[in-house]
């Protein structure tokens, strides 16, 4: 039912060095309280290429869906974009005016969020839908614009897309509408989804199912994704590169294969090990102290020094810079020197 | 409690590799039994549309016949995918619900005489559960949310014993005592789940019913949490139900574990042979399609089909229309649990399928 022809070995390449899709420069993000503005996203730069699925992980709090709301243009008060630029296809897209931002939105990127339902109107039939999004996003109409969204359908690999078409979204189960989800995604021919938890609320069996799918469809339409979760394991399987947010800032980027077996920063090694896996037989599970600081209480220097093992003195005083490269790196004084590996 | 308090100070230092189970548990008696447990839900249409209609009652079966034993000291889990009906065993063993037949003992006392008020082992029965933003009251501070079982079930006297206590189980779960003058709002997720494993310890209880309690959580929280559980076990020598869908977290958490598809025990074996060894074919593609660290770039083959609605699960074995070992008599016979090379299997071809 499902095309599952992608390779491991070419999911697993390095991207190529091609023009970027998305370019993030600097973007900070604030939430603006009585109090004043709270950074939550704070100077993050980063690239995603065509067809490359970049995961984006961190804890609850560390901000990882707030940039992905940010790059959507879905961003409402009392949060707002308070620095940097987004670049999408060589266009700056974070200043436009609100009728050409919905225009991309949709277009050029669309987003999966992690409950189907919140993505979907109850009221109207999944084709109904589906051809508003066709139709609203490209040339074609009436009859061409319902084709193309029973091609949609059968793409995500729903049985019957003719027939089902006709069906609201409560007659169908939670992994079958997360892929009229990713349909409708898909409607506009997007450059980049934005992917936030979209296995979340998924039961593991169905999950492979749709991490299959999203690699399966950036290897044959070259849609970037931007695959937000917390969830190590998904990251691992689904994605190309990753990055890891703490308390509102990319602290280490680089492949999933160096990020995963020798992680930079000490922050990525403690999260790693408190993940428990089957057959890992310890007596007590590795764990970071304490907890990710809140974000209108960030410590000077690096923010994760007051739970780092291999604190310095320098990191209480300095905060450390992620160094512009394409390959692996980390936001860390210790790694910088060379003190730890 | 006071070296638990210790540990958790001194949370950091990374855990020594130590194999496991440690050697000087032995075989205990079994604390809880469970007896072909089952748990049906009436999920039929209003009277009236039924008349109208013309359609039938219906029922769901959320648990269907469940047996196993818990030794003092052990730990169990019950590992499946939503709507498996791990949860409602899990409340039928708690004494929350009353099943619709069968038995579950506490020291051969049946439960609902317990959960009745009369017996002594009531204080002995705790639970915690996942969601430690719904399951502690908003308003109360939280030195009453963990005077509560200790007041209701009068274990101590005088409002200065009971301070004392809660002081201590503060302590004694990673808090400190002041925080009992705060209300639940004011802790994170993480500290939470503290509260609420703090508030299950109040009655000193030797079984504890933990449904998902750490599902909600991060992982590195999560790790915190499960460590405080196991250092907990060891020093008062509790008794876990365990409840997951994570199998990593049971393989970490558990001595025997079940797994669950659609109301039933489709395996039951201890940790090591289920992992090594699943003979289920619903536990081996559970396993398979579990994402782990290693999966990097990897392809899962991912299970075919999804869950079927339990109002109307399919005829013969449950899980027969996604399996792969399939033939026709899966289709007409219901399995029963049997033992197959020191597991305990639901499946016709258990034998036949073992790699």
């Amino acid at each position: 039912m499902l095309p599952l022809v992608t390779s491991a070995a070419s999911a697993s390449a390095a991207p190529e060095r091609a023009a970027p899709l998305v370019e993030v420069k600097g973007l900070q993000v604030a939430l603006n309280t009585e109090s004043g503005a709270i950074p939550v996203v704070r100077d993050v730069s980063f690239e995603i290429m065509p067809g490359e699925i970049l995961g984006v992980v961190g804890e609850s709090g560390a901000g990882k869906s707030m940039m992905g709301t940010a790059l959507t243009g879905l961003i409402d008060p009392p949060l707002a974009i308070v620095g940097g630029e987004i670049h999408c296809n060589g266009r700056r897209i974070d200043n436009l005016p609100p009728e050409d931002l919905r225009k991309v939105r949709g277009a050029e990127i669309a987003t999966i969020f992690q409950d189907p339902l919140t993505s979907l109107n109850p009221v109207f039939t999944i084709g109904r839908q589906l051809v508003e999004t066709i139709e609203e996003h490209t040339e074609l109409k009436g009859q061409a614009a319902r084709q193309e969204a029973i091609s949609l359908m059968a793409q995500v690999g729903i049985p019957a897309p003719e027939a089902r078409l006709a069906n609201y979204p409560h007659e169908f189960s939670g992994g079958m509408r997360q892929r009229v989800v990713i349909a409708l995604a898909l409607a506009g021919r997007p450059r980049l989804i934005v992917a936030d938890e979209p296995t979340t609320a998924l039961d593991v069996s169905i999950q492979g199912q749709i991490i299959a799918l999203l690699r399966d469809l950036c290897q044959r339409k070259g849609t970037a994704v931007m695959l937000i979760t917390h969830d190590m394991g998904v990251i691992a399987e689904a994605a190309q590169r990753v990055a890891v947010m703490y308390a509102g800032r990319i602290v280490e980027i680089g492949p999933v294969r160096d990020v995963i077996l020798t992680p930079r920063h000490p922050y990525t090694r403690g999260l790693m090990g408190s993940i428990p896996e089957v057959g890992r037989r310890l007596r007590r599970l590795p764990q970071i102290a304490g907890a990710m600081p809140r974000l209108d209480a960030i410590p000077r220097g690096c923010a994760f020094s007051p739970r780092c093992p291999d604190v310095m003195d320098i990191c209480r005083q300095e905060r450390p810079e992620l160094k512009p490269s394409a390959g692996h790196r980390a936001a860390c004084w210790a790694t910088e020197r060379g003190v730890a590996a | 409690m006071s070296t638990i308090a210790a540990a958790h100070i001194a949370i950091d230092r990374p855990a020594e590799p130590r194999l496991e189970p440690p050697p000087e548990r032995l075989p205990a008696a079994a604390l809880v039994k469970v007896r072909h447990l089952r748990k049906v839900f009436d999920v039929s249409a209003p009277w009236i549309t039924r008349v109208t209609t013309g359609q039938g009652r219906k029922t769901l079966k959320a648990v269907d016949d469940i047996s196993f034993e818990i030794p003092q000291g052990r730990t169990l889990s019950l590992v499946g995918e939503s709507g498996c009906g791990k949860s409602t065993a899990a409340r039928c063993i708690a004494g929350l619900q009353k099943p619709t037949s069968g038995t579950v003992s506490y020291r051969d006392t049946p439960i609902e005489d317990i959960a009745d008020g009369a017996s002594p082992y009531r204080r002995d029965i705790q639970m915690i559960f996942q969601d430690p933003y719904g399951s502690l009251n908003p308003r109360w501070r939280v030195g009453r949310i963990i005077a509560e079982p200790i007041l209701a079930l009068k274990l101590a006297d005088g409002s200065r014993d009971v301070r004392e206590r809660v002081a201590d189980l503060l302590v004694g779960v990673g808090l400190s005592a002041a925080d009992s003058d705060k209300y639940p709002h004011e802790f994170s997720g993480g500290q939470r789940q503290r509260i609420a494993v703090a508030r299950a310890l109040a009655s000193r209880p030797a079984f504890i019913v933990c449904d998902e309690p750490t599902s909600a959580l991060d992982v590195s929280v999560q790790a915190q949490i499960l460590n405080l559980m196991r250092d907990l076990q060891d020093e008062l020598g509790l008794t876990y139900l365990f409840i997951s869908h994570n199998l990593a977290v049971v393989d970490h958490m558990s001595d025997t574990v079940g797994v669950m598809y659609l109301g039933r025990i489709v395996e039951l074996a201890d940790k090591e042979t289920l992992f090594r060894s699943p003979r289920h074919p619903y536990s081996k593609l559970l396993m398979r399609t579990m994402p782990t660290l290693h999966s990097i770039g990897a392809i899962r083959e991912p299970m075919q089909g999804e869950v079927p609605n339990p109002i109307d699960p399919p005829h013969g074995c449950a899980f027969n229309p996604r399996c792969p070992f399939a033939v026709e008599r899966c289709r007409h016979e219901r399995p029963e649990i049997r033992a197959v090379d020191g597991s305990l299997v639901a499946c016709h071809r258990a034998e036949e399928i073992t790699q």
